[in-house]
């Protein structure tokens, strides 16, 4: 399975991607692809650029009015950064899972319905409906909620907001789902969740996961890329990176001496 | 002369104070002594224990000598001078006397009226010698009192302290005074009003016409009190003007937060602000200069009639003055909004103008309700655009082409020119001012309620 | 995968709607934007053009024979000065006859009501003058002034127009003559208020307003800055200090309206202070100007980093030589810049002060705190208020004026908060 998806053609592609704000440069020349239906970890000590990288993939970073983004990133093949690209269209097909769960305060299934509301996906209430109810189920969520989806979301626990806010994501059915750190603002019971759900959606489609617990990246991902002060120092096969590291520095992070 | 004379004499003395008690305690270090507070502060102490009981007394001297003098000029007029226990009389005469007092002599006044004025003249000046005379002896009394307790030991830091801790207190209470005052004022004077027109005439009747007869005999003028039309006149011009603040204020708020480019909500702002710091005077007559005449042309135009001062002109420039005020709380309440939610709008593929609608501006509206409820209170009790602009006569319409009249301009109509405190006429302005100040706290207080409960949901 | 097709595709189906929608209120935001200035613009240029006219005044030049069968040393001041104007006057009128008690009348008019006076004023501080001729430029009455500077169209009816066909005459025999000139206008500024829109000026106002500020700053500075240093500093976290906070927020939301209603029952029914003088008045704004300046000081004070506090405290110095000695200077900026706004705001209110009586119509300049006078926003509502035509350009010209003083009063705040705003 792993030959396969290092053979198959990758869903992103990174060239050269270098990104300043204002005039301090973030990242450095960096160039990976990322594999559909699998779990890329990006991995480094804090301020190294990985969710910088991450929120390159779905134009984040536009609305960010000092940060300028050079180089090539290809979704399927198709530039992202071209003109004729809509940021609004890339950001319906890679969906977004922040650090801090971040409910809208709307109801549970207002939550899940706005992708799809705004979208247009459903032609009808009924749809809709099943639409919430597939996200919600795919996220673990909905049989905790499926007797208030109208309370409001940020009514919920911590754990159950962050998946709230993943059923959120996949309920505008994404090709790629980006996750910036989305376990670190939870208790070790939810993050088991949240890492099974990540394991399970990546059956469907390719998951970027941003972490900075080493462990996590080990459990739930088949692909890791080790950043650090802005550069890719080494993207490979998971097990290789935590087992045969290539980069002293790499190793060095592994083992606990940097980061 | 007279009344700057006091003030000079208590600084006067005040820095006497400060400066003997300084040059001693400085001689006292220079025997050898050493002292537990510099010089600096024995004399600061001498000086404030000199000054803040001087002042005390000359401004309450000068606030309660009037009213002393008057009494006693008035015991000491002729039993002939009251031919009834009317008190618009007793002030008719007070004021005749302090006219002659002030050398305004306007035909041939009565003798026993001219005795009284010179009498007030020499009761004046005689209180002004006296006033002087207590500031010089106290602030003597105090300064030889400070200056036989010098010694090293004296804590003269602490006194001094206390002292400014005492007066920094005093300077917050005032404010607390400022409410008990107005709150005083409008109560006593309410009261009297309610003691003329019964209270249910004055919430619940129909016609306001405060007009009161002129001889006693008169017929068909004793006047009506039911605020009604007023409260409906009021509302007219603060829905109107609503109307054009609110949608316009969010709209600029949605744009500039939302959209603007940082240059130009940079400039913008400033603007928007200038139009928050044009006086209500300038915009009263703006109201009269172009605004009115250009809606009845307009309404011409379309074969409405438009009264020349109607509650439309009036209403519309309120909402002009209002829109800054509205705009710049809305974009106050939207930049509360967590960034974190902007991003979620953005990350499921929303357009910018889709997170602002279905997110960011929904989740800052408890804030924004809290600014328009302001404004709200603002446009009820905005006064000098209404006077100028809107009408006199009280009418039960609702219609803002009408002229309506509101709290406010009856409250000021009723009180420029003579007044006197016992007709109800004026009475009446101050039971209206009671109930402006009533509705205007309320909203005030629930519009700050609801915004700081909405900064402490985001914080 | 079909499932995802039809994602994106739905996706681009809708976008085209969806920027529309978000074009439309994009669209709305800046027509909002452009109402709010096309609103100042049309106020701005509304005032401007009505007001530039008063800023400039005809005037007549002409020889004044001081005539001694009129004027008499002996019954000075009184005289017939008109009549030796009026005389003087028809000398550059050829054709006018004098004897015509309705024309005399019309020739008396064309000058300002104030032009005897002025005369008069010549005549008893020098009676030499009496038999002589002399020079004199005067003020010309409204009308004669609107004329000259095209506020009366001489092509309209004549019954429509204040003047008649025969006045318009006898000015342009004035004009013919070389005796019209239109200076600038420091009556305007120089003069106290009068009835006739020609002579009056903002003279009166301007000391009032000056006086009023004088006292208002006087009074909320210390006990502004005594309150916040107390509120921010020292007070306990207890209700007290809580009420305090309260009243003072209130306070600045209660209607400037009430504040008059405050002023004229207390200062002037109880405490017996007199009608229409600046120092009620600046009482009365020293009220309503508290709040702002603690909530500035406040704001100013807090800005100062604790660090700066922990370093004196940490010296040996008691907490009040600490905030008056290291603390206070340092929000000093903060604490003017808000003062002024405040003191602008103050300039500009009216409401209370007409409650107080400083709407009174007075025509001298107030020579104390303790005089009854007028302030510039009370001026402004009295001329607003006045009939005369004279009187419309004249109100401009004084908002102008005002608009002048805050606009500088403004500025000197924001150029105080530039040069001396610091980030910690």
């Amino acid at each position: 399975m792993e030959t396969a998806a290092e053979t198959a053609a990758p869903k992103i592609t990174a060239k050269n991607v270098d990104v300043f704000y204002a005039d301090t440069q973030a990242l450095h020349n960096v160039s990976v692809d990322i594999p559909d239906r699998q779990v890329t970890a990006f991995i480094g000590p804090s301020g190294c650029g990985k969710s910088t990288f991450l929120r390159c993939i779905n134009r984040m970073n536009d609305t960010i009015p000092i940060c300028r983004v050079s180089g090539d990133i290809t979704l399927d093949g198709q530039d992202i950064y071209d003109p004729n690209v809509d940021p609004v269209q890339l950001r319906a097909q890679v969906g977004m899972v922040f650090q801090k769960p971040n409910p809208f305060p709307k109801s549970i299934f207002d939550n899940v319905a706005y992708g799809p509301r705004i979208h247009g996906l459903s032609k009808d209430r009924a749809e809709l409906e099943g639409i919430v109810e597939k996200a919600l189920r795919r996220a673990a969520l909905w049989d905790e909620v499926k007797d208030r989806l109208d309370t409001p979301g940020t009514g919920l626990s911590g754990g159950q907001q962050q998946r709230l806010c993943i059923a959120r994501a996949i309920a505008t059915r994404p090709e790629v789902l980006l996750m910036d750190e989305p376990c670190s603002a939870l208790d070790p019971i939810a993050t088991a969740q949240i890492e099974e759900l990540i394991q399970d959606l990546s059956s469907r489609f390719s998951v970027v996961i941003v972490t900075h617990s080493m462990q996590q990246a080990a459990r739930v991902s088949q692909r890791t890329a080790f950043f650090h002060l802005g550069n890719l120092v080494e993207f490979g096969n998971t097990d290789d990176i935590f087992t045969r590291p290539s980069d002293s520095r790499t190793e060095a992070y592994i083992t606990g001496r940097i980061g | 002369m007279l009344t700057t004379l006091p003030f000079v004499l208590l600084l006067m003395g005040a820095l006497l104070a400060y400066v003997i008690n300084r040059r001693a305690a400085v001689s006292l270090r220079a025997g050898g002594a050493a002292l537990h507070s510099s010089p600096g502060y024995h004399g600061l102490f001498a000086g404030l224990a000199v000054i803040i009981p001087v002042m005390v007394i000359t401004l309450l001297w000068m606030f309660l000598d009037g009213a002393v003098i008057e009494r006693m000029i008035l015991a000491g007029l002729p039993a002939q001078a009251f031919d009834g226990d009317d008190a618009g009389a007793v002030s008719l005469i007070l004021t005749e006397i302090q006219s002659l007092a002030g050398g305004r002599v306007f035909g041939e006044p009565e003798p026993w009226k001219q005795e009284a004025a010179d009498r007030l003249n020499a009761l004046h000046s005689a209180s002004g010698i006296l006033l002087i005379a207590v500031i010089v002896v106290v602030s003597i009394a105090i300064l030889a009192l400070r200056r036989a307790r010098l010694s090293p030991e004296m804590r003269a830091r602490q006194g001094s302290e206390r002292l400014i801790h005492g007066l920094m207190v005093f300077c917050s209470v005032v404010a607390i005074l400022t409410t008990i005052g107005i709150v005083s004022a409008l109560l006593f004077e309410t009261i009297k009003f309610l003691n003329k027109v019964p209270l249910t005439e004055f919430l619940f009747g129909l016609n306001w016409e405060p007009q009161i007869p002129i001889r006693e005999d008169q017929v068909a003028a004793s006047g009506a009190f039911g605020w009604i039309p007023v409260l409906i006149g009021t509302l007219v011009v603060t829905v109107v003007a609503l109307t054009v603040a609110v949608p316009t204020g969010l709209f600029a708020a949605v744009y500039l937060n939302e959209f603007a480019h940082q240059k130009f909500r940079a400039f913008a702002k400033p603007i928007l602000e200038i139009l928050a710091g044009v006086p209500t005077v300038v915009y009263g007559f703006f109201a009269i200069l172009v605004i009115a005449p250009a809606l009845r042309s307009f309404g011409a135009g379309l074969g409405l009639d438009v009264a020349p001062n109607s509650a439309l002109a009036a209403g519309v420039v309120m909402g002009v003055m209002l829109i800054p005020f509205i705009t710049s709380f809305a974009d106050d309440a939207i930049s509360a909004v967590p960034q974190s939610l902007r991003d979620g709008a953005l990350a499921l593929g929303s357009t910018r103008g889709e997170a602002m609608t279905n997110v960011l501006f929904p989740a800052a509206i408890p804030g924004i309700v809290g600014g328009v409820l302001l404004a709200v209170s603002r446009a009820i009790g905005e006064t000098m655009i209404v006077v100028m602009a809107a009408g006199l006569i009280a009418r039960l319409t609702l219609n803002p082409l009408d002229s309506v009249t509101t709290v406010t301009v009856q409250i000021v109509t009723l009180l420029i020119g003579d007044t006197s405190f016992d007709n109800p006429k004026t009475l009446a302005a101050f039971a209206l001012g009671m109930m402006l100040f009533l509705v205007t706290l309320g909203i005030n207080i629930l519009a700050i309620r609801i915004v700081h409960k909405y900064r402490e949901a985001y914080d | 995968m079909e499932n995802q097709t039809s994602t994106i595709q739905l996706v681009q189906a809708s976008l085209v709607r969806r920027k529309r929608k978000e074009r439309f209120l994009k669209g709305l935001g800046l027509s909002a934007i452009c109402f709010a200035f096309l609103m100042l613009a049309t106020l701005v240029i509304s005032l401007v053009a009505s007001g530039h006219s008063a800023f400039v005044q005809t005037h007549v030049t002409f020889e004044v024979f001081v005539d001694p069968d009129e004027i008499r040393e002996k019954r000075l001041p009184r005289g017939g000065f008109d009549d030796a104007l009026a005389a003087s006057l028809a000398e550059y009128l050829p054709g006018v006859d004098l004897s015509d008690r309705a024309t005399k009348k019309q020739v008396e008019k064309i000058l300002s009501n104030g032009a005897q006076f002025h005369l008069r004023d010549l005549v008893v501080a020098d009676p030499s003058l009496i038999g002589q001729t002399i020079e004199l430029t005067v003020p010309v009455s409204d009308p004669y002034d609107q004329l000259n500077k095209g506020g009366i169209d001489p092509d309209t009816p004549e019954e429509n127009r204040r003047l008649n066909d025969k006045q318009i005459a006898m000015f342009n025999q004035l004009v013919a003559a070389d005796t019209i000139s239109k200076p600038l206008n420091w009556g305007l500024i120089i003069n106290a208020d009068s009835r006739f829109p020609e002579l009056a000026g903002l003279k009166g106002a301007l000391i009032g307003s000056a006086w009023a500020l004088l006292v208002c700053f006087l009074i909320s500075f210390p006990l502004g800055i005594g309150a916040a240093i107390y509120l921010e500093e020292f007070a306990p976290k207890n209700r007290f200090s809580n009420l305090i906070e309260v009243n003072i927020n209130n306070l600045a939301a209660v209607p400037s309206v009430v504040f008059g209603l405050l002023a004229l029952s207390v200062f002037i029914g109880w405490f017996g202070l007199p009608r229409s003088a600046p120092l009620v008045g600046g009482m009365t704004l020293a009220l309503m100007t508290m709040p702002t300046i603690i909530i500035a000081t406040r704001a100013a004070l807090k800005s100062v980093p604790p660090s700066i506090r922990e370093a004196a405290l940490g010296l040996g110095a008691s907490p009040q030589q600490t905030v008056f000695g290291h603390v206070l200077p340092l929000a000093m900026p903060g604490i003017l810049t808000g003062t002024i706004i405040g003191l602008a705001q103050a300039l500009g209110e009216t409401a209370p002060l007409l409650l107080i009586g400083m709407n009174a119509f007075i025509t001298s300049a107030p020579d104390g705190p303790l005089s009854s006078a007028t302030t510039l926003p009370t001026q402004i509502f009295i001329w607003a208020d006045s009939p005369e035509r004279g009187f419309a350009s004249r109100t401009s010209a004084a908002i102008l004026v005002l608009l002048g003083f805050l606009i500088t009063m403004n500025a000197v705040a924001i150029f105080l908060r530039s040069k001396f705003e610091r980030k910690w």
